[in-house]
């Protein structure tokens, strides 16, 4: 298989008033053509930065990037001037963003936007632009395309935006998109038919996607592998049947419990992203339900195999997984099943309004 | 979601008895809203907040009649004779009367037709004295906030050392340098009054250069320029057309202060500024010479700065309740 993207130890950080904040430090991410990763974690945890890292995008300074490797589809993200990542942009790689509520130019009509950007991409002239700026809203399954294309973002609601957000990213053939919590701000139902449009759209083009989320639910229903990020580190990888049956890392257990189940009481997670006094060289060790006395050594753990493709970087779970989910009764068996259910590809979506 | 918008308005505007009606029948025309169709409900809207208060519908009447006049001027002007060096030396300094309603002054000229063509010089000359601050001061503007570091610094020091000195001064300064006429006293003041829209646009475009549409742009791979004029440029110009609508009277008045020193218009020019320093040495015997420019002067700077707090008031709707 095709590597689309790959990165080795990238370290993201900003510079601020007060000194450095270290913000993201990825050993390693591969993503394979056609491939879907799903990341995770708390708001806080590098997924952002790590997206418009992958974009150039952050300004610099403040941001200081290090990496030693930092590859999309063979090219060389490290050593590319602007103006050739600014190429790669749009092309290759596409973004979606957080807030469909702002992701689009208010003072522009939906035409504009994208004709504009077919056009300059392209050099086609008014007319094929407007062509394929119909076609691709088609293909994200706006209804109406004729009109909506009319309208200026304020006139449209947030599912329609979105779906112009994507047809945007997609138009210019790009073949790897960063979907960052596409469906943030959007009612669930809209949600659920914006993500069957993105899985349908993955198999029908063949694009790779980094698609980044907050909830393990989503990204299970829409990745094939799964990243799940605290602190700015992955600290569990896996596929998705591995994270979510056989999770190994105490905070990847955290997150699944997080889902509200009927009939059970949900974590309650009083010491969300505090400062706590570290003791520990493990970022979680603060809020960590298993933790024994082994943790408080002062090294970071590192990512440790458990399978072929599963890694964990917990020193009670590679030493000794059973004792740590000894007591924590979850019953994950749920949550494959119910987000199994969010997406069936090839089917017509309900209208979302 | 454009009923829930127009919802708003209706609240918000319905305190003015008037608006009620309007804004009601644009609610039902929101049921079947094409593209052009809510636009032409928001410009009446828009336009509805702007006529809605008495000062403002008087202040939007006389600056139309101002433009009709400056258009018109060389058409509806009773006398166009007046306008140049014309002497009649039979009617020197006559009182106001029905063939010379605003008198004549002391080359027996028509003081209504010159304060009449003088709303066509005004209003031009700071049109454009207005449209050099813009263009200057939103493209340095936009420049600083876009590449930010050693350029931004270097901007915006320039507006400092710009700003160190009262408009006044340094167009006064730099016209006594090139000379007093109508045209160095246009690029005068065009040259110290962009450092205030540089700085508006700057402060603006810095809080919209982290917009998420802005970094949406940038991910397609627009190219810096195009994301800084026609994606933050464009999205800064609102508080900017309040600033010029304001400025509109303050220009005016300073450009009538440059004629009146002698650095600005000169004579025959009919310039409301100049007619006041011509009409100095014969004021205590002729008041309507200098009565009737100086009432223009006040009414269009007045009806100005009343316009631009109308406007204020349509771009922020917040404020549209108190008003």
């Amino acid at each position: 298989m095709e590597e689309v993207l790959r990165i080795r130890d990238l370290r993201v950080g900003f510079e601020v008033y007060r000194g450095f904040v270290d913000v993201l430090n990825l050993g390693e991410l591969s993503i394979q053509r056609g491939e879907s990763y799903g990341l995770v974690g708390e708001s806080g945890a590098g997924k952002t930065v790590l997206a418009l890292a992958l974009l150039g995008l952050l300004r610099r300074p403040p941001a200081v990037i290090h990496a030693s490797e930092m590859r999309l589809g063979g090219v060389d993200l490290l050593s590319i001037s602007p103006k050739e990542l600014r190429a790669l942009r749009g092309r290759h790689i596409a973004m979606i963003f957080q807030d469909p509520m702002s992701s689009l130019d208010p003072v522009y009509t939906v035409r504009s936007q994208m004709i504009g950007v077919i056009r300059r991409r392209s050099g086609v002239d008014r007319a094929a632009a407007l062509q394929r700026t119909l076609e691709y809203m088609r293909l994200v399954e706006l209804p109406d395309p004729e009109t909506i294309v009319e309208k200026y973002p304020h006139e449209l609601s947030g599912g329609q935006r979105q779906r112009v957000i994507i047809a945007l990213a997609l138009s210019c053939g790009a073949d790897f998109l960063i979907a960052d919590e596409p469906t943030r701000n959007l009612d669930v139902t809209v949600q659920a038919s914006i993500l069957k449009t993105l899985y349908r759209l993955r198999q029908e083009l063949g694009v790779s996607v980094l698609f980044i989320a907050n909830s393990l639910a989503l990204v299970s229903a829409m990745c094939d592998r799964v990243g799940i990020l605290l602190h700015g580190r992955i600290v569990e990888a896996g596929t998705v049947r591995e994270i979510v049956e056989d999770p190994m890392h105490p905070y990847t257990l955290d997150l699944l419990r997080a889902v509200p189940r009927k009939g059970e009481t949900l974590l309650d997670d009083e010491t969300h992203l505090v400062e706590v006094e570290c003791h520990s060289g493990c970022w979680h060790f603060a809020r960590c339900r298993a933790r024994g006395p082994v943790c408080e050594s002062a090294e970071a753990p590192v990512l440790l195999p458990i399978s072929e493709t599963h890694v964990v970087a917990c020193v009670r779970a590679a030493t000794a997984p059973p004792a740590i989910l000894a007591d924590q009764p979850l019953g994950l068996g749920c949550v494959p099943a119910t987000t199994g259910d969010l997406v069936v590809p090839h089917q017509a979506p309900p209208g979302d309004s | 979601m454009p009923v829930t918008e127009s919802d708003e308005d209706a609240t918000v505007v319905g305190a003015t008895v008037v608006g009620a009606t309007v804004i009601g029948a644009t609610v039902i025309g929101a049921t079947n809203p094409t593209a052009a169709r809510s636009r032409l409900r928001q410009t009446r809207l828009q336009w509805h907040v702007l006529t809605s208060n008495i000062m403002q519908k008087a202040a939007f009447g006389f600056i139309a009649l101002l433009c009709l006049t400056a258009i018109l001027a060389p058409y509806v002007v009773p006398y166009p004779a007046a306008i140049g060096g014309q002497v009649s030396m039979n009617e020197i300094l006559e009182a106001p009367s029905w063939t010379h309603p605003f008198g004549t002054d002391e080359f027996g000229r028509d003081i209504f037709s010159r304060v009449l063509y003088g709303v066509r010089v005004s209003l031009m000359a700071s049109v454009i004295v207005i449209s050099i601050a813009i263009g200057l001061g939103s493209a340095f503007g936009v420049i600083a906030a876009g590449v930010g570091g050693i350029v931004d610094e270097v901007i915006m020091r320039t507006t400092d050392i710009f700003l160190a000195f009262p408009v006044a001064v340094l167009a006064i300064v730099i016209t006594s340098f090139w000379g007093g006429s109508l045209r160095n006293a246009i690029i005068a003041l065009g040259i110290s009054w962009w450092p205030w829209y540089a700085r508006l646009v700057r402060g603006t475009a810095l809080s919209i250069r982290e917009r998420p549409y802005v970094i949406a742009a940038r991910a397609l791979g627009t190219s810096p320029l195009r994301v800084m004029f026609s994606h933050i440029l464009k999205n800064s110009l609102g508080p900017t057309l309040v600033l010029a609508s304001l400025d509109m009277g303050a220009v005016i008045l300073m450009l009538a202060t440059l004629s009146f020193l002698g650095l600005g218009a000169q004579p025959p020019t009919p310039e409301w500024g100049l007619m006041i320093n011509q009409s100095r040495t014969y004021f205590l015997s002729a008041w309507w010479y200098m009565a009737f420019p100086g009432l223009a002067i006040t009414l269009t700077v007045f009806s100005f700065s009343i316009l631009g707090e109308g406007l204020g008031e349509v771009l922020n709707p917040k404020s549209r309740g108190q008003g």
